[in-house]
């Protein structure tokens, strides 16, 4: 790849006058030896998967493998399209389909992680929902998620993209910036606007760790995916708007990585704090466990 | 760079709940299953950090057995692999390790049959990605997200030259190298990851070069 920072990323598109997502579409292809039109196919199938795991989730009441989550996202769903939600419409749509992977994740399902299964609901929820939303086909879908793996690979090389690594600021974090990024190109959004998005949205969750109870990528990574999809369109109207990020996106990144190189093992996955050690945590995680017995 | 292309952040395609400790679990069996080169009659697989403080609940051990059975990350046969291993004859112990791996997501695995033995240390590091971190107790870096030429041999003037020369005849390049020995003179392992599959006639140039003693390819980016 001819880029490791964002503002390189932008700067060679728009020297270059192309998007983010025409740009990495040609850089893979140049990475991987191979046709363009292969990575696009693949991209493509994992589109349809993500929508594939969208529909599964608020159409069945889908179960998480431990028993302790499931069925929300249909509620979540029923309730967007019944009721009048108070974030609008289209963001309780969003927020429905990211809780419905999610689930599905949870369940031993099939998905795509992105960028990993702690935070697979994220782009889809956002993706899925304004392809219907704005009437947009597959194809720009498919630019979309080259252009969100452009901001995922600045990301994942300068910082972190694991929970055990850099907390649930890496995992969630990064596929919010991710979406947000992704979804002001889509919109229209310059790639210097794109990279603005990122830095809006990765601020806000700065910090985060990772505190899944019983070890399960349940509680609260689920919530933590439905909210993440509504706080990545907020970001990416901020950007579109023409805020700006006043700490440049690559400085935010590198505090990601500041902050998750001394988050106390405590809160890197491990379950031994947070959410995970709270009474009803560990009452949690004990009856888990006597159930495997 | 450790996340080479778009792929190692929008996918893979798997099987939940979890991208390091299912997906890239399911990738270091895998990887120690073609280092092996064959279905091994024994697994003995050590858990560190937190794949060892929560591997039950994100199916880690169903993961690594599928890996050691040769699935992919989105197998849906996933979520049985330890009776299917079980079924096959396949016998795996799991242990958890004393203290951190390297790597807060490390594994340690040991294969044998009636025929030979190996040894493989992975980590998971975020999005289902991999780095094979040890292979027989030598030191190594490699992904298996490119084809990888594992090669061990007598520590000699001359095995990389005429190694990365038939290499380079084949019409292969070479992305990353790394070298390591045991002593002076002792035994050497050299892992080349390189741009395209391995034609089987290079494999076996590679086996005639003198002083290499055993080769190994392991490639994740291939169906078998």
């Amino acid at each position: 790849m001819r880029f490791q920072t964002l503002r390189q990323l932008a700067e060679l598109c728009e020297r270059e006058s192309k998007t983010i997502a025409a740009l990495m579409t040609e850089e893979q292809a140049q990475e991987s030896g191979e046709p363009a039109e292969k990575a696009i196919g693949r991209m493509t199938e994992y589109y349809r998967i993500m929508k594939e795991a969208v529909r599964k989730g608020i159409t069945e009441n889908v179960v998480s493998h431990s028993g302790l989550t499931g069925g929300d996202a249909k509620k979540v769903a029923d309730y967007a399209a019944n009721g009048e939600p108070s974030v609008g419409e289209w963001p309780a749509k969003a927020m429905a389909y990211a809780l419905s992977v999610s689930e599905v994740n949870a369940s031993m399902g099939r998905i795509i992680a992105t960028p990993t299964a702690g935070s697979c609901g994220i782009l889809p929820g956002v993706l899925v929902s304004s392809q219907e939303r704005y009437g947009w086909d597959d194809d720009k879908m498919v630019q979309g998620l080259f252009c969100a793996g452009a901001i995922g690979y600045v990301i994942a090389n300068n910082s972190f993209i694991s929970g055990a690594e850099g907390g649930c600021q890496a995992e969630i974090g990064s596929a919010i910036g991710m979406a947000a990024g992704c979804l002001v190109e889509l919109r229209g959004g310059s790639p210097t606007q794109v990279i603005h998005g990122v830095g809006l949205a990765l601020k806000n969750t700065l910090g985060l760790i990772c505190d899944p109870v019983a070890g399960l990528v349940e509680v609260p990574c689920i919530v933590r995916n439905g909210l993440g999809a509504v706080n990545a369109l907020a970001a990416a109207d901020m950007a579109l708007a023409g805020m700006r990020s006043v700490i440049p996106s690559d400085e935010v990144i590198g505090v990601m990585r500041e902050i998750g190189g001394t988050m106390p093992m405590e809160h890197r996955e491990t379950a031994l704090g947070g959410l995970a050690q709270t009474p009803t945590g560990r009452k949690l995680a004990e009856q888990l466990r006597q159930e495997q017995r | 760079m450790r996340f080479k292309d778009v792929f190692s952040i929008i996918g893979p395609a798997m099987i939940g709940p979890s991208s390091s400790h299912t997906a890239g679990a399911v990738r270091i069996g895998r990887a120690a299953r073609r280092l092996f080169g064959r279905q091994p009659a024994e697994a003995v697989v050590t858990l560190y950090g937190s794949f060892a403080e929560t591997y039950a609940g994100h199916g880690t051990d169903r993961a690594i057995a599928g890996g050691l059975l040769d699935y992919d990350t989105d197998d849906v046969r996933l979520p049985n692999a330890l009776e299917e291993a079980e079924r096959q004859g396949l016998r795996i112990s799991f242990r958890t390790g004393v203290g951190m791996g390297p790597h807060p997501n490390y594994a340690r695995i040991e294969l044998r049959d009636e025929h030979g033995t190996a040894e493989m240390s992975g980590a998971s590091i975020g999005g289902g990605n991999i780095q094979v971190v040890s292979i027989n107790g030598f030191d190594v870096g490699c992904s298996g997200m490119y084809p990888t030429l594992v090669v061990t041999a007598a520590d000699r003037q001359g095995v990389l030259a005429s190694l990365t020369r038939v290499v380079s005849d084949a019409g292969l390049n070479i992305g990353y190298m790394m070298v390591d020995r045991k002593a002076r003179d002792g035994e050497a392992m050299t892992v080349i990851e390189v741009d395209a599959r391995p034609p089987e006639t290079l494999l076996q140039e590679v086996r005639r070069l003198p002083h290499v003693t055993e080769l190994a390819v392991i490639d994740l980016t291939s169906g078998s």
